[in-house]
């Protein structure tokens, strides 16, 4: 049952983009399209699961001293494994990601999850701790790549959803349209939450 | 000439945090004062510029031994390394400077600026010289760009903001305007 409740915690709850605002530089860069963003979700999975049930494992051994190098090396060979693997089989995707790709290395919610979570907890709740960050992280940048290509490209995964007339926004695809689009979804989520935590208060 | 441009598309054309999202944590995070700004940003100049230097080097090394596919893990260390090394250095060889930066260093080993500026010098292909000045000419426009940003937090603090937007979505909001201020350096240089 705890297996559950950790995997639904970072979906909802402490959603790494929305809530806990780890992350930024690749929630802002890559989420021009949705394909993008699925890509970078799924290889951001992958190294979340990977490095949490590792240094779960090891979290006896690692000396506390140096356990930030240590999780970084661990970290970075999954990345490496990533790399490789979607250089090998999409390269189409591995070119549209670019240096985003090496630099989940340096992503705070691999390196915060480390640190926080998987040093502490068994190998079993270090995993649904990686799925579960993994999945809100792929659902929160997919939210905001949905959005950008929509408005800003008219199209969604390639299809073209308006017809021809469609004038696109562009400002929504360039860098300043993820910074204010960004904002604005936070400032959402909060504007909700505050509405129901009032509703509670109320009963 | 051609070192003269790379310095000037670094810094505004192509600025790390405005165009191409470099360096976005401690732009949010250290930015809430022009002074703790400024700090960041000297201690960012200072570790990417002896960072590009180094990682030049060491990624000759990788070549020569057919083991370039470690390059992620290698970079990472040694700028850790590095970052290390530097405070040390400073802490021996110029307290004052130590004192100014000391808090900032240890977050700069985290900072995706400086492994991204190393693994762009890389992909272009810049020389031992190009890949110096693109790493200062980057870390010189993340200072320009996080210092401007803390002079408008510093007014955002007394402005009347609905409670929702308070704190990041604000900030973000007014990233995104800077940003659009900074496009309009685009195409002034092409390299």
């Amino acid at each position: 049952m705890k297996f559950m409740k950790v995997l639904t915690n970072g979906i909802i709850a402490e959603n790494p983009v929305f809530r806990l605002l780890l992350g930024m530089c690749s929630a802002l860069a890559i989420t021009t399209s949705v394909a993008n963003c699925l890509g970078m979700g799924v290889a951001v999975t992958f190294v979340l699961v990977g490095s949490n049930v590792c240094i779960s494992l090891l979290r006896n051994v690692i000396p506390a001293k140096i356990r930030i190098p240590c999780f970084v090396v661990v970290i970075a060979t999954f990345v490496t494994i990533v790399q490789m693997v979607l250089e090998a089989y999409v390269p189409s995707l591995f070119q549209s990601l670019g240096v985003f790709i090496p630099l989940i290395v340096v992503n705070c919610i691999i390196l915060g999850r480390a640190e926080a979570f998987a040093s502490k907890y068994s190998v079993w709740l270090s995993v649904a701790d990686g799925i579960g960050m993994g999945i809100g992280y792929t659902l929160a940048i997919t939210i905001i790549g949905v959005i950008r290509e929509i408005l800003g490209n008219g199209t969604i995964l390639g299809f073209s959803i308006f017809g021809a007339k469609f004038m696109p926004m562009l400002v929504m695809i360039l860098p300043p349209g993820s910074f204010l689009l960004l904002g604005m979804l936070i400032g959402i989520l909060n504007k909700i939450q505050e509405k129901s935590k009032a509703k509670e208060a109320v009963k | 000439m051609k070192l003269v441009l790379i310095l000037l598309s670094t810094i505004f054309v192509n600025n790390y945090i405005t165009v191409k999202f470099l360096g976005i944590c401690p732009f949010l995070g250290v930015s809430k004062k022009v002074d703790t700004a400024i700090g960041m940003g000297m201690a960012v100049t200072f570790v990417m510029a002896v960072a590009s230097a180094v990682t030049y080097g060491v990624q000759g090394i990788l070549d020569s031994l057919n083991i370039g596919y470690l390059q992620t893990i290698v970079f990472i260390l040694v700028i850790a390394a590095l970052v290390q090394l530097v405070e040390m250095v400073l802490q021996k060889t110029s307290p004052a400077l130590y004192q100014a930066l000391g808090v900032y260093l240890p977050l700069i080993t985290t900072n995706c600026a400086v492994l991204g500026v190393a693994i762009l010098n890389i992909q272009q292909g810049y020389n031992l010289i190009e890949s110096i000045i693109n790493g200062t000419g980057g870390a010189l426009g993340f200072t320009l760009a996080i210092v401007l940003f803390a002079g408008i937090r510093e007014r955002l603090e007394l402005a009347n903001i609905p409670k929702c937007l308070q704190g990041f979505p604000i900030a973000l909001i007014s990233a995104g305007l800077m940003s659009l201020a900074f496009f309009g350096f685009q195409g002034l240089i092409t390299l």
